[in-house]
């Protein structure tokens, strides 16, 4: 409470702290959100942001889409295109699928492994605020980046080297506003929020455990955020390391990328691939995860091969360790560089094939209910294997050596993110919407989204892959016409506004859903796992009593057991909607509310800010952070 | 130092306390952190085009003498190693409820590490009157940001050192909350560990 003391008015304002606090701890008003420690509170918080950027990123895409719909395309200049290129990639990897896969560990890991929160609550609270806080610092950009003139001035600021950030583009000399600067630093302060996530799901993961909750007891799910987990605490200090040294080049004119004094621009794709390579799976291996849950409870049929599907995600992420310079084929590694690791790309196939064959393995025989979710669990399947054989096909060598820096690979990595990861996360949404809401989204609307998305999606990319084998480059802002590319982008374009209108149709959803959807019961798909033995929407506690958990698929389990064929009868006792009897959760003692998180993180754009423009304010937002860390490790942690 | 890591969770699935295993993970990201450095440094070690050089060079044809002081750097290694002696000390005294040894090995800890970052205050201000900075060549970038971001890890650990000296000071540190000292330790071992692997691969080992 230094803050307040050096305020002048002490007692105001630790007064006005404490009620605060209490209207926290009570859970009401904006306050509680503010300085909410509950892991599914966060979640939401996570999932709204993430897919506000997502809308954000959208509109960058469309903008892309219509610049391009026609050779000699005049809605935007190049130097316009490329910063919208870059924010699009940048916002879509970091601001959406991560953050999204984010929420997805916050509502669910605790729910799924028995236990009342994370691990560190309040370490929780500061990844999101750091989350929010850094990407916003990162959309500033386009606003305060191009000194040249504001953003009426036709001169849009933002980053412009792409989303990968190649040096030397990122170097002064070629990049000369403040795009890079909000780039480098603000992927750093990314970098903080995705690392403490990662620590704190590993450790909730692995200390967390309800009893009996072994650790091939755990959902698929729960698996594939551990791995994630993983790859996320031992990537990020790569490109941490890899953005400071662009940060020294260009503030405080370092060597590390300065060919003129011996120099190498290759250092910065090592690192940047050595880091990207995992940050592909960190951002698949989550959907993977929920895909996994979502085809056993809609085929009522446990996930065929459990410890196989396991195993391979695992396996996929120590192989991810080891394809990075398939990025970098045409850079003249050499041919025995480039023969190993063709071959190491082709070996991560493996085990991400036998992932696939367990999912429709999964399906075959069940007795299947198509819907929403289950759709996109489907479509996710079949459009990522899609991607993941157009990426096999770059792996050879000579192939890629054609394909390298054409449409062919703008349309693979859209199969993998957008068909692939997308898909996974929306099949999550709709199966876990009722968990956190308490209502059904509205099956029509869902199926409309799916079906538009769906044919949308590959209206949009399968046109990139004839795109890029006739030679398309991508990266560019217009094409003359007479290349033959006219079609093929309209028909993009076309695709990419249905995709728009699907994504509006799910807004439409979860609004109409959250007003007049039918109501959820604890239970409403018979479900599998823990979740859904507590009601919908989950009390703060969440488990009145802690689960004993006694095999996999425990909440099964409970509802069925086999007859001699094999064949799944309810269990008379109970029923088959069993639930945990539930206390009215006194006496449980939750973590308290604080709002050190948040001012902990507010200090690290301030920082960011203090090295593009005055130093000062480094030393100011240090200041902050170091305020809210000490404060944070003086408050008590539950009253 | 955060206190209590959840819920009343009274015990953890695998026994290990909550923050000792954030502390391992941490730990275990910082060393692809200070690899990532440490990868570079070797990559550009002796590619620089022109002085100052770390040793005694001839460099087209004209001699230069090296800045590195070999014998001044060793003895402020030695220094640092000194203080994971302290701080082993600290953590005993403490797991033994002696908190006046506690007192005293934490600030002899602190005094060690800030000793080694006056050292290196000192080595960096020689090395820039002798024109290296971190613009000179690609020695002096190297150099400077690898071993600048360990003395920053050794400044945040000499931080959280003076910070529990206070915390003993006013007695708030016994046997039972031992793990504070045993946490802020591993943090200070980890630091010196790799200040050992930077002082050979950067000082002792030099490319003939």
């Amino acid at each position: 409470m230094a803050g307040a003391a050096l305020a002048g008015r002490p007692v105001s304002m630790v007064e006005a702290v404490r009620r605060a606090r209490q209207a926290a701890a009570s859970y009401r008003g904006i306050w509680s959100w503010v300085a909410t420690v509950d892991h599914k509170r966060i979640g939401m918080l996570y999932a709204v942001t993430a897919f506000t950027f997502f809308l954000i990123g959208g509109i960058e895409a469309l903008i892309i889409r219509l610049q391009l719909a026609q050779p000699a395309g005049g809605l935007v200049d190049s130097d316009q295109y490329s910063r919208l290129f870059t924010m699009h990639g940048t916002t879509m990897v970091f601001l959406v699928v991560m953050p999204l896969s984010a929420a997805f560990f916050n509502l669910l890991i605790p729910l799924m492994i028995g236990a009342r929160d994370v691990a560190f609550p309040r370490l929780n609270a500061f990844s999101y605020w750091v989350f929010l806080f850094g990407g916003l610092f990162m959309t500033a950009s386009f606003f305060t980046g191009n000194p040249a003139g504001g953003f009426f001035q036709g001169k849009l600021g933002a980053p412009d080297a792409g989303w990968f950030g190649y040096a030397p583009l990122t170097l002064t000399k070629f990049s000369a506003g403040h795009g890079i600067d909000y780039w480098a630093l603000g992927l750093i302060i990314l970098g903080v929020s995705s690392m403490a996530g990662g620590f704190n799901f590993i450790v909730t993961i692995i200390n967390m455990r309800a009893p009996g909750m072994t650790l091939f007891r755990m959902p698929v799910f729960v698996w594939m955020t551990l791995v994630t987990s993983f790859l996320i605490v031992l990537a990020m200090p790569i490109i941490t390391v890899a953005l400071f040294q662009l940060m020294f080049d260009r503030t405080f004119g370092a060597n590390f990328f300065n060919v003129a004094e011996g120099g190498t621009p290759l250092l910065w794709q090592h690192m940047f691939w050595l880091f990207g390579h995992p940050e592909v799976y960190i951002l698949v291996l989550p959907a993977m995860g929920i895909v996994s849950e979502v085809l056993p409870t809609f085929s009522r049929k446990p996930l065929f091969g459990y410890p196989f599907v396991v195993f391979s995600g695992t396996a996929i992420a120590f192989m991810s360790w080891g394809v990075w310079a398939h990025h970098m084929y045409t850079t003249g590694l050499g041919s025995v560089a480039n023969a190993a690791f063709g071959v190491s790309t082709i070996l991560i196939a493996v085990p991400t094939g036998v992932k696939i064959f367990n999912w429709m393995a999964t399906l075959y025989g069940g007795s299947i209910k198509l819907n929403t979710s289950l759709l996109f669990a489907v479509g996710f399947i079949a459009m990522f294997t899609v991607g993941g054989l157009t990426g096999v096909t770059h792996s050879i060598v000579p192939s890629d050596y054609q394909q390298q820096d054409t449409y062919y690979i703008v349309a693979h990595f859209h199969q993998v993110l957008v068909g692939g990861a997308l898909f996974g996360l929306f099949a999550g949404i709709y199966y876990w919407f009722p968990k956190f809401s308490g209502k059904l989204l509205n099956e029509k609307l869902g199926q409309a989204h799916f079906w538009l998305m769906m044919i949308g999606f590959n209206v949009t990319f399968q046109p990139m892959m004839i795109l890029g084998l006739l030679g398309m480059p991508r990266r560019i802002q217009s094409y003359p016409d007479g290349m033959g590319w006219g079609l093929w982008n309209m028909v993009a374009t076309v695709g990419a506004l249905a995709i728009a209108v699907s994504i509006m149709v799910f807004m439409v959803n979860i609004v109409y859903s959250m007003i007049r959807g039918e109501k959820a019961g604890a239970d409403p798909w018979d479900g599998r796992t823990l979740e859904w033995t507590i009601p919908s929407p989950p009390p703060a506690y969440n488990f009145a009593e802690i689960p004993q958990v006694r095999a996999l698929d425990d909440f099964w389990h409970r509802k069925y057991a086999e007859n001699e064929s094999g064949v799944p009868v309810p269990v008379v006792a109970g029923g088959a909607y069993a639930e945990e009897p539930h206390g009215d959760g006194h006496g449980i003692h939750l973590p308290s509310p604080s709002f050190m998180p948040l001012i902990a993180a507010f200090g690290l754009p301030i920082i960011g800010f203090g090295f593009i423009y005055d130093y000062a304010l480094v030393a100011a937002g240090a200041m902050i952070t170091l305020f809210g860390l000490y404060a944070w490790a003086l408050e008590p942690a539950s009253e | 130092m955060q206190h209590a890591p959840a819920v009343h969770q009274a015990e953890t699935s695998t026994g290990i306390d909550n923050r000792k295993l954030l502390m391992w993970l941490f730990l275990a990201s910082e060393c692809l952190f200070f690899g990532g450095l440490i990868g570079t440094y070797l990559l550009y070690r002796n590619r620089s085009e022109g002085p100052p050089f770390p040793t005694d060079t001839v460099y087209n044809g004209v001699p230069y003498s090296g800045v590195f002081d070999i014998p001044f750097t060793s003895i402020s290694a030695f220094v640092l190693l000194m203080s994971s002696v302290s701080m082993v000390l600290a953590l005993a005294a403490i797991q033994r409820n002696d908190k006046r040894g506690l007192r005293a090995w934490l600030l002899c800890t602190a005094l060690l590490g800030m000793t080694f970052l006056a050292g290196q205050a000192f080595e960096f201000t020689e090395f820039y009157r002798e024109g290296l900075t971190v613009h000179s060549n690609l020695f002096g970038t190297t150099f400077f940001v690898l071993t600048g971001f360990h003395g920053a890890h050794v400044s945040v650990g000499v931080l959280i050192l003076l910070s529990l000296w206070v915390m003993a000071l006013r007695g708030k540190i016994s046997a039972k909350e031992s793990l504070n000292v045993e946490l802020a330790g591993l943090y200070w071992h980890f630091v010196d560990v790799v200040w050992i692997v930077i002082f050979t691969v950067v000082y002792l080992i030099q490319p003939t």
